[in-house]
């Protein structure tokens, strides 16, 4: 499903090239679900970014169910983020100006479909089936996370990569929301890539590669539970 | 769903959270286009009443003009128009300048009279009061304009004295058809039975009066092969025709000037009201960079993202368009009141579909224009930015910004073109526009540079972080500096202009003539001086003027020159040149105000050649084709008079003194006959309304101009025109304002976070208040003394090179315009801010 070689990336910083990831190898099964850890500043959110193809790598390179993004260009990789990718952020990064129902409606509507239907299936899926006309501003930190998740599941993706999910949250909503993607995730089947600082969190996944300073320093499977 | 309705869709749900600020930009282009709108639609009206009151306004079919009373070989010919038309009508019209007075009334007035045959004129109603009283016009009688009446303090059925005639006023004339305002104000008409004429005794040597045959041909002829077969014997009579067709199309070629002008400044208005569109844009972007990069997470084409916003600044601009549109027609209404004096009176105002069509491509056109700059931006946003708040979109490549430059350019040209009716009209506004952008951007890069290096520590607080703040990133110096000194420099080019123009014509108050006598003859000359020297009052060198026209240009006769153009051939030097008489003088001296440009002023006392010398305005040089050295022989009343060209003259009409296209040496045209002009000074209103009357009385052929009496008038019309342009320029000054609260809007979001921080760290709001004041002082003060500099230049190149005259500059109204610049944009500027004075930090952070 993922393929990742030799990555690494640098960033300019006062006009010098400072790397933030070096030599990065790993190749994650489809129906996985891999955490990234690390103290901030680690690297973890630039990776997420290469392997959602959101920036090019310095070098290396990533593939994606068989598909090099180094050979794509931009609009090509957001086609394939449209048809097998979601995402989940730490800020929730709902739509300000759009509806609760019409933001789990956006990836659909990009496909040309209409998934009015889906939207509300997936709103009660995550308990929020009465407030599918509110707007952002609207809703809860935690309210606002389950749209989002509805939202990331809409397309029915491959792949769905979250990044902080909880950060942004108290410790008992975050647990919520946890579950609820997980639960989402075995449904779906789909490849799960999560980064996250909070080891609790990261006991959950299967896989847990751990980076610092910009280089993996574990990779360590859990025994299937 | 498709992909398009997509767009479609988003772009109308993320209006949603932006409603005041996407105002704006429905703003901007609805006052763009109301002006454009309000002017073609006016435009369109005035030329559908001429076009309907064409035969009105001429009053005939065709009309046969000179100026000097028909030939018999040119009677025969007019004889010869009317045969093979069953039931073509002539009516003779003579008119002349005479001084009338009302018996038993203290005051005279010059006045156009015209004597006409009955039939005249055979189109449009003369409205008389009383009523009827035009059909019924008979030997003995008058009717007047209400002007004249007003100023003679004559009543009906007083007794109007015109030279030797002395005739009954039988009503006052309300309204002539093809009546302009102006018209009357300058030159009040009287109307007498054509047997009238001869009465006065006024129509000897030296009298200017036309002579006019009016046609109505009923029957259908082909008018232009009649005219073109009879214009050139005429032409050599000295007869001109003036048919209809013709006489729309100059009326239709002067409003479409005045239209096209007008559709300059209208635009200007839009490409302001342009460049708001493009902040609003450019600040929603920003404002929705999170959008923008999630939907580019979630699988959205760049392609996708921009037409969303490009569909959103579409409907906007076509949703500002139709309220502009509505806002014109209402305001069409408004623009026959300012231009009344300027258009025929008979104007009726009607809704044009044209102009509101065109309003609004014009409008949607111009919004979508100015949208695709800031738009080509969204394909730069990266989606990382959605995971990163740190990362910035990209800047677009140069070859982009490039294209994006040459579209606007491009676009601007087009519209620019299509206004001013000509490509080149429409490069050179262009031209003038880019260079006026390109100026102000130097102004403000090179302010920023310098606050960037050298900023000194030892300003205050306020001053220094709001100084500062005009170079620190996503600062909006630029906009604002461009928008603003924009606006500025169009509305204080206007200042400077009226200034100039308004000059020339005011009379001073110091011992400039106010009073003109003029068609003296020289027997007369010594009278009139001794009875103007009984006033107290000194009368100015007398001014002989001679009666002459051209007989031959460089050997060519202008006879045979008139009958060949009059043919259709091609000729350099305009026929109405050629036939005018040129109304010349003989002095000594060269004349105030007179500049040579070419040869040399003679020598008092030279020895006399053979031919003599003269002296002749530039421009009418330029137009006959003559230069220093060239032989014209004038025809002196019948006495050939041959000449050699030896010296240009520049002369400044727009004085109150008598100008002259052709000057000669004192000499030879000493015994030829002639008139004189006095001029002199007479302080007291009421002496000069007693010498007048007294000059009448004694010597009825000479006319009296008040020139105070003219000058009012002038300045009343012109301050009219004023008024016109003032409103005009109130489209720009408003799209202008509603820019800088475009760019206030834009960088909202970076002032707010500021205010909130220095308030965190301990700020007083009043210091925060300082800051922000420091700040838009500062652009104003750049952007109203960038403005006023380029205002200045682009005045003198005007004043200088378009109205060939001196420039002063208005220094003080030119200051306290930038001062006000400046104000009102620190105004403006607190006033945007006020949310942070009135929110606490706390509201302000949770709200982010």
């Amino acid at each position: 499903m993922i393929l990742c070689e030799k990555l690494g990336q640098t960033y300019l910083s006062g006009g010098r090239e400072l790397p933030v990831l070096q030599d990065i190898n790993f190749t994650l099964a489809a129906g996985g679900f891999l955490a990234i850890v690390g103290p901030s500043g680690s690297g973890k959110s630039t990776l997420l970014g290469l392997l959602a193809g959101l920036d090019r790598p310095r070098s290396g390179r990533v593939v994606i169910d068989g598909q090099d993004l180094g050979a794509l260009d931009e609009d090509a990789r957001a086609r394939l983020r449209g048809e097998k990718v979601g995402f989940v952020f730490q800020s929730f990064q709902l739509i300000p100006t759009l509806t609760a129902k019409e933001n789990v409606q956006v990836p659909l509507e990009l496909r040309g479909q209409g998934g009015e239907a889906r939207a509300e299936e997936l709103l009660a899926r995550v308990g929020l089936q009465d407030r599918a006309g509110h707007y952002p501003a609207q809703l809860s930190g935690g309210e606002q996370q389950r749209v989002a998740l509805a939202r990331a599941f809409s397309s029915r993706p491959r792949l769905l990569f979250a990044d902080e999910p909880t950060g942004n949250l108290d410790a008992a909503t975050g647990a919520t929301v946890i579950d609820l993607m997980v639960e989402l995730n075995r449904e779906s089947g789909a490849t799960l890539v999560l980064v996250t600082h909070d080891p609790e969190l990261a006991q959950r996944a299967r896989r847990v590669i751990r980076l610092q300073g910009g280089r993996v320093v574990s990779d360590a499977t859990a025994a299937v539970s | 769903m498709t992909r398009a309705r997509f767009a479609l869709v988003m772009a109308w749900r993320e209006t949603r959270g932006a409603r005041r600020s996407l105002l704006l930009l429905v703003g901007a282009v609805a006052i763009g286009v109301a002006a454009l709108v309000a002017i073609r639609g006016f435009a369109a009206s005035v030329r559908a009443s001429v076009q309907s009151q064409a035969r009105s306004v001429l009053g005939a079919d065709l009309v046969a003009g000179s100026a000097r009373p028909f030939s018999t070989a040119a009677e025969t010919l007019l004889s010869s128009l009317t045969v093979g038309s069953r039931g073509a009508q002539v009516a003779r019209v003579t008119s002349f300048a005479a001084m009338t007075h009302a018996e038993g009334k203290p005051d005279a007035r010059l006045a156009q009279v015209l004597a006409l045959e009955p039939g005249y004129p055979f189109y449009g109603d003369v409205t008389t009061e009383p009523p009827g009283a035009w059909s019924r016009l008979a030997p003995g009688d008058a009717l007047a304009d209400e002007a004249l009446l007003v100023t003679l303090d004559a009543r009906i059925g007083d007794t109007l004295a015109i030279g030797a005639a002395r005739l009954r006023i039988r009503a006052a004339v309300r309204n002539f058809p093809g009546d302009i305002g102006v018209r009357t104000s300058f030159g009040p008409r009287v109307f007498v039975p054509f047997a009238t004429a001869q009465a006065t005794g006024l129509l000897g040597v030296g009298s200017r009066a036309r002579y006019e045959a009016f046609f109505r041909l009923p029957e259908p002829v082909d008018l232009a092969r009649l005219v073109e077969r009879h214009r050139p014997a005429l032409a050599v009579e000295r007869v001109s025709l003036r048919t209809l067709a013709e006489d729309q199309r100059r009326i239709n070629d002067n409003m479409g000037r005045l239209g096209r002008y007008l559709g300059l400044v209208g635009l200007v208005a839009l490409l302001l009201g342009g460049i708001g569109v493009a902040s609003a844009v450019h600040a929603l972007v920003r404002r929705r960079l999170e959008t923008i990069a999630v939907l580019r997470c979630l699988g959205a084409s760049s392609r996708q993202v921009t037409a969303v916003y490009l569909f959103q600044a579409l409907g906007l601009g076509l949703l500002g368009s139709v309220l502009g549109a509505v806002l014109g027609s209402a305001l069409q209404a408004l623009l026959p009141y300012l231009f009344r004096d300027f258009i025929p009176a008979d104007f009726r105002a009607q809704v044009s579909w044209t102009a509101i069509a065109s309003g609004l491509l014009t409008g949607a056109y111009a919004a979508a224009l100015f949208a695709l700059g800031p738009l080509l931006g969204v394909r730069r946003i990266p989606p990382l930015r959605a995971l990163r708040r740190d990362v910035e979109p990209l800047p677009s490549p140069p070859r982009e910004r490039g294209l994006a430059a040459l579209a606007l350019g491009a676009g601007v040209l087009s519209m620019a073109s299509l206004e001013g009716g000509g490509v080149l009209v429409g490069a050179a506004f262009t031209a003038g526009i880019g260079t006026a952008l390109l100026l102000l951007w130097l102004a403000a890069s090179t302010l920023r540079a310098m606050l960037r290096r050298a900023l000194s520590p030892r300003l205050s607080y306020p001053w220094r972080q709001g100084l500062a703040n005009l170079h620190r990133p996503a600062n909006q110096t630029l906009a604002i500096a461009l928008t603003l000194g924009f606006g500025a420099f169009l509305l204080a080019t206007v200042l400077v202009l009226q200034h100039n123009l308004l000059r020339e014509l005011r009379v001073p108050d110091g011992p400039r003539p106010n009073l003109a006598l003029f068609d003296v003859q020289p027997d007369q000359l010594e009278g009139v001086v001794r009875a103007v020297r009984s006033t107290g009052a000194e009368p100015g060198e007398a001014v002989p003027i001679v009666p002459m026209r051209i007989h031959s240009l460089k050997g060519v006769p202008t006879s045979q020159k008139l009958a060949q153009s009059a043919a259709g051939a091609r000729q350099p030097t305009p026929p109405w040149l050629m036939r005018r008489e040129f109304r010349s003088s003989y002095r000594a001296d060269k004349g105030a105000g007179e500049e040579i440009v070419a040869g040399s002023w003679w020598t008092p006392g030279a020895p006399s050649a053979r031919e003599t010398e003269v002296s002749l305005e530039a421009d009418v040089a330029k137009d006959l084709g003559v230069t220093v050295g060239d032989e014209i022989v004038w025809d002196v009343q019948g006495v050939l008079l041959p000449s050699r060209v030896t010296s240009l003259r520049r002369v400044e009409w727009a004085r109150f003194q008598p100008g002259f296209f052709a000057v000669f040496p004192k000499g030879p045209l000493d015994q030829a006959p002639q008139t004189f002009v006095i001029l002199f000074r007479l302080a007291e209103a009421g002496d000069r309304a007693r010498l007048i009357r007294s000059m009448v009385e004694r010597f009825p052929n000479v006319s009296a101009l008040d020139l105070a009496e003219v000058q009012r008038t002038v300045e009343s019309l012109l301050s009219r025109l004023e008024w016109a342009v003032r409103v005009l320029a109130m489209f720009s000054v408003a799209a202008g304002c509603l820019v800088l609260l475009g760019a206030l809007a834009a960088s909202r979001f970076e002032r707010l976070r500021e205010a909130v921080l220095l308030k965190t760290l301990g700020a007083t709001r009043r210091q925060v208040a300082r800051v922000v004041l420091a700040e838009y002082a500062a652009l104003g003060a750049l952007a109203g003394s960038t403005g006023v500099l380029l205002a200045a230049g682009a005045g003198w190149a005007i004043v200088r090179f378009l109205f060939r005259s001196a420039f002063t500059l208005p220094v003080l109204p030119l200051l306290l315009f930038a001062a006000g610049v400046m104000t009102l944009t620190a105004a403006l500027g607190a006033a945007g801010s006020r949310e942070v004075f009135r929110r606490t930090s706390l509201e302000l952070l949770r709200n982010e």
